[in-house]
């Protein structure tokens, strides 16, 4: 067995109102970075060019940089992308005219004196990043929302608030996470922010499950102990989902190439904090609510 | 729960064989006798390609088509000898001056169904205002909306032949919205010769230089090719590129040079003729886009309706030009507001990265099972393979195609699939502490799970069917193997993976389960 956890009762709601406080903590240092430093979109929401090339032959970052700057592209980064001939070139600006990459490309062979190789190319203009940033924040508000309703005609309405807030908790820290350390956000770091709703959700409803399957087998026990009691009777299963997730996540990070890279990172951050929140904020919530005791249903009668 | 009739266990093996018919066209080239030739497709990520998003500009059209209905108005007026002034257009309106006393009539004549056309329903063209001595006329939504919706089924078509005279392998063009065109060209390995094609709105018109002789439609200044020649051309048009019947690029008989000939049909023919005999010794000026491409002078009648159009040109340019002519213009320019292309290589090494990757996570999952659960870990991993198999042979069957999102969606598939064994298994274990009887341990460890299990599942099937609806392109893709996953993982674990278990309790009765 790995974790010998079975034996073991952990008191988790023992300091549940410091865990809380934590996070509020970390939740407002969040929106804080969110909105002074912001977050470093990249071009499918802000627009602008993204070209990875490959060259036939060693060329510094900076020769390329300073044989960039004649073009006025605006905003210029050119970083190393994988191996030392392959880099990434990403700037503001979007030709105008639909033949300006190719133009630049054979210029840039000339004054760099190597074969170059656009190997990706995205262009993304103005109103599609408009357009794509819109319809990334309400597929995650819309799908908070959905799940709210679901878990409100599956529990109880303390249950849906509950795992909102959980949920809410994670999008934030992983929003926070990617302005702090900042890492492009793209759409695919949209779609691993959906996944950890999901997937926090997921860890949210076992833990709930487990209290509704209590509350309905004891009204007597006190709500504290009870909820304890169930976070520890799904701890195992909590962890191990967790562990087995992070393993093929990990390997997506190590394995999966450069492009996977940002969404393994938001996805592994968000296992983690997701699996915390259902612990340490979803679990308390039902504690802080008013939930009624009187579950008034035959109690499962076969074995 | 542990029980399977025969009639069941006939069902699952032949849903799981189905599975197995459906993934091996996959792993060959060639059709295959006796198997379903559908087929996983490769996103443009995976094996390189070409996406462009053109969205079309109405505005040159409906200016043109504000000028045509000025031109109605103002016939009507004149023949029902009204007089009127001042015509004026903004981006949406026409307004123009006419007398007080005349005012009531013009309303009625703007709104006679001659003159404002209804469009769909009760929709007309315009509304009519009218304040202090100006009428104005407004141009509804709807008329703007179809301005849109036929610019872009004409451009649909337009694009359509460009793209197919240059002969890519299944490329896709469709609409999307009113007024934009995805085109998706795979395994394209420069896009820079369809861009070329793509952009140019491909207007040609034939008409003469200015020379003293007044002209009644006006003058304007064109350059050519570059842009220090400068032309003075007439505005009136002799023929356009709408009576050309053929173009093919061909070579000048005297010195070799790259050109292209056309073939007029017969009203272009007949119209050619008459102004070519009677301006022998003018220059006629061959016009693209607003860009005179040659200014020959005409030397004789051109009654055969053969012409060619030489100007510098290279071949490769001679040949553009040429399919550019035959597919026709565009009626409105189109834009490249998104593009997104991936080289060959680049797609390889994705491909390689991401089933590496795949193989990786699913051998640690695989190893983490077994050393958890023992030979309810086999079974999990059992399985955990069969819905891999069946994920990938849905995805065959719906000739879905796979993005780079699209195998991380099958990772995660991976996790929650493992989580629901571990869900089931967890609470077995739970169960065997209360319960001597494995039998009855084990199916209530199943019934119990259930609950938590729909509810996980549902939940998560809910944000990928947002994702679906919401997301675009390559979020699509992670939408589609992440439902079809959840389904598909739904299905072993609970049902394939319930039937070894149950195979093997009946061996093992009463004995003790190691789980």
């Amino acid at each position: 067995m790995i974790f010998n956890i079975y034996q073991k009762q952990y008191n988790f709601l023992l300091h549940y109102k410091k865990f809380i406080f934590l996070s509020l903590i970390l939740i407002i240092c969040s929106f804080l970075l969110f909105f002074f430093k912001g977050l470093n979109l990249g071009i499918d929401f802000k627009g602008g060019t993204v070209i990875e090339v490959k060259l036939e032959q060693k060329v510094s970052t900076e020769k390329i940089r300073s044989n960039l700057a004649k073009y006025n592209l605006g905003d210029t980064k050119v970083k190393e992308f994988g191996s030392d001939k392959e880099f990434l070139i990403i700037f503001e600006k979007k030709g105008t005219d639909n033949n300006f990459i190719e133009n630049m490309k054979s210029s840039l062979e000339k004054d760099l004196s190597t074969k170059l190789n656009f190997r990706r190319v995205e262009v993304v203009g103005p109103k599609v990043s408009d357009e794509l940033s819109k319809a990334g924040s309400y597929a995650v508000l819309l799908s908070i929302v959905l799940m709210l309703i679901y878990i409100w005609f599956r529990f109880e309405w303390q249950f849906g608030l509950g795992s909102v807030i959980a949920l809410f908790h994670d999008v934030t820290l992983t929003i926070g996470v990617f302005s702090l350390l900042s890492f492009e956000f793209n759409l695919s770091i949209i779609a691993a922010i959906l996944t950890i709703v999901g997937y926090s959700m997921n860890d949210t409803v076992v833990i709930y499950d487990r209290i509704r399957e209590n509350l309905k087998k004891d009204d007597q026990m006190n709500l504290q102990e009870l909820i304890n009691n169930s976070i520890n009777e799904t701890l195992s299963r909590t962890l191990k989902t967790s562990g087995t997730t992070l393993l093929a996540l990990i390997a997506i990070y190590f394995f999966g190439g450069e492009i996977l890279k940002g969404f393994s990172f938001a996805m592994i951050w968000g296992v983690v904090v997701g699996t915390y929140s259902s612990i340490y904020i979803a679990s308390p919530f039902i504690l802080l609510t008013n939930i009624k005791r009187d579950w008034n249903e035959v109690i499962d009668s076969t074995p | 729960m542990l029980n399977f009739s025969k009639l069941k266990i006939l069902f699952i093996s032949f849903i799981v064989l189905l599975g197995f018919l459906f993934i091996i066209p996959n792993f060959f080239d060639k059709d295959l006798k006796y198997f379903p030739s559908k087929k996983l497709n490769l996103g443009l990520d995976l094996q390189g390609g070409s996406y462009l998003l053109l969205e079309a500009d109405i505005k040159p059209v409906v200016s043109q088509k504000f000028q045509l209905k000025i031109t109605d108005i103002s016939k009507k007026l004149r023949s029902e000898k009204i007089s009127y002034s001042n015509f004026k257009t903004t981006d949406k309106e026409i307004i123009f001056d006419v007398k007080d006393t005349d005012k009531n009539q013009v309303i009625k004549l703007l709104n006679s169904s001659e003159l404002n056309i209804s469009i769909s329903g009760n929709n007309k063209e315009y509304l009519v205002s009218s304040n202090q001595k100006s009428i104005n006329l407004e141009f509804t939504q709807a008329f703007f909306d179809q301005v849109k919706k036929n610019s872009i089924e004409q451009s649909l078509e337009v694009i359509r032949n460009r793209i197919d005279q240059i002969g890519t392998k299944e490329p896709n063009i469709i609409s999307q919205g009113n007024s934009r065109i995805l085109v998706e060209l795979p395994g394209l390995k420069d896009p820079s010769e369809i861009k070329k094609l793509i952009g140019k709105t491909a207007k040609l018109t034939f008409r003469f230089l200015a020379n003293n002789n007044k002209d009644e439609f006006g003058y304007e200044n064109l350059t050519g090719k570059n842009k220090s020649e400068k032309y003075v051309v007439e505005k009136k048009i002799i023929i356009s590129g709408e009576n050309l019947v053929d173009a093919q690029p061909g070579f000048d008989n005297i010195n070799s040079s790259p050109l292209v000939t056309f073939k007029l049909d017969s009203y272009g023919a007949k119209k050619f003729a008459y102004f070519t005999k009677n301006n022998i010794g003018r220059n006629l000026a061959i016009v693209l886009d607003n860009e005179v491409v040659s200014a020959p002078v005409i030397r004789d009648a051109i009654t055969t309706g053969n012409g060619q159009i030489s100007g510098n040109f290279t071949p490769a340019e001679a040949n553009n030009l040429a399919i550019l002519l035959r597919s026709g213009a565009l009626p409105a320019p189109l834009q490249i507001i998104e593009e997104r292309s991936v080289g060959p290589d680049l797609g390889k090494d994705s491909i390689d990265k991401g089933i590496i990757s795949l193989i990786v996570g699913f051998v640690l999952v695989v190893l983490y099972m077994i050393i958890n659960y023992k030979i309810f870990g086999i079974f999990a991993n059992l399985s955990l393979f069969l819905n891999i198999v069946l994920l990938i042979s849905t995805l065959s069957i719906l000739e879905a195609t796979l993005t780079l999102p699209g195998i991380a969606g099958i990772v995660l598939t991976i996790g929650m699939a493992v989580d629901a064994n571990v869900l089931i298994y967890e609470r077995i274990r739970e169960e065997i502490k209360i319960e001597n009887n494995n039998y009855i341990a084990v199916e209530a460890g199943y019934k119990r799970a259930l609950t938590t299990l729909l509810d996980a599942n549902i939940t998560t099937l809910i944000s990928a069917f947002v994702l679906y609806f919401i997301g675009t392109g390559p979020i699509k893709g992670f939408a589609v193997t992440l439902s079809i996953g959840i389904i598909t993982s739904l299905f072993t674990t609970y049902t394939v993976g319930r039937l070894f278990v149950s195979v093997y309790l009946k061996n093992h009765k009463n004995n003790y389960i190691s789980i």
